[in-house]
């Protein structure tokens, strides 16, 4: 799935990383907990989340992940944004809650393709 | 040979927290591992570097790149670990609610680092600091 239509089908604000939309993520990882995610090894994979402080971008850094998906409009600090966009890591924010935008993604065939 | 790099981390400050990680991962990167080591190198130390932050208020990293493995070891003088084998239970966790909220303390880090790496060991003395070697060996 292209993070464009995560876009699409959560309907994000794009808050960094408008240039790697067209990039591709095979899996999800939904969790408040950085140690859970810290455990999950997949590759190009997104992360959904409702906490917005500097170590979700750490965490996302340190798995490769490539995008972070962040629920009921929190908006972090500039400082997390920039960080984002240093590490050239997509970030979105969408109003829908963390199970109802897992289950958008799951849906729409994200962590099902083989 | 090997490569020797040190960090000072930085205690009480979240936003700098796996700073040093990070730096250890790119240099990896720079070096050809392959992203498997990398990645199981990157979550352990970044654990690692979480704990001091939250718990001793910081301290020391000093990591050393050799061409078959990479040795981090973590130095702090902290409050010191009391039981290292109830520390190292899935779940145990001594951290604060303010932790929490940022997303860890849920007492899965030492597990964690002990997942990742080939050997993991603690030397730690109440009321003087605590000392963690890991090693981790490439696969290729």
């Amino acid at each position: 799935m292209k993070i464009n239509e995560i876009v699409n089908i959560l309907d994000c604000k794009i808050l960094c990383g408008e240039d790697k939309l067209n990039d591709e993520v095979k899996s999800a990882c939904a969790s408040d907990l950085m140690s859970d995610v810290l455990a999950f090894v997949k590759d190009e994979a997104v992360l959904i989340t409702g906490l917005c402080n500097p170590q979700i971008v750490r965490t996302a850094e340190m798995m490769d992940m490539r995008c972070i998906v962040i629920v009921r409009s929190k908006k972090p600090d500039s400082e997390t944004i920039e960080l984002a966009r240093e590490k050239g890591i997509v970030m979105l924010s969408c109003k829908i809650r963390m199970f109802e935008a897992a289950g958008k993604l799951y849906e729409a065939g994200l962590n099902r393709e083989e | 040979m090997s490569i020797k790099l040190e960090y000072d981390v930085l205690g009480e400050n979240f936003s700098t927290a796996g700073s040093a990680s990070d730096s250890v991962k790119s240099q990896l990167k720079m070096l050809g591992i392959n992203s498997n080591d990398i990645r199981r190198v990157a979550i352990a130390m970044y654990e690692g570097e979480i704990n001091m932050v939250i718990h001793a208020g910081g301290g020391k990293a000093k990591v050393e790149i050799y061409p078959d493995k990479v040795v981090i070891v973590l130095e702090d003088n902290g409050p010191g670990i009391k039981d290292i084998d109830l520390a190292m239970k899935e779940g145990y966790s001594t951290a604060s609610d303010d932790v929490r909220n940022l997303g860890f303390g849920a007492g899965m880090g030492l597990p964690n680092m002990k997942k990742c790496s080939n050997s993991m060991d603690i030397k730690s003395t109440v009321g003087v600091g605590t000392t963690i070697t890991m090693t981790i060996n490439f696969t290729n």
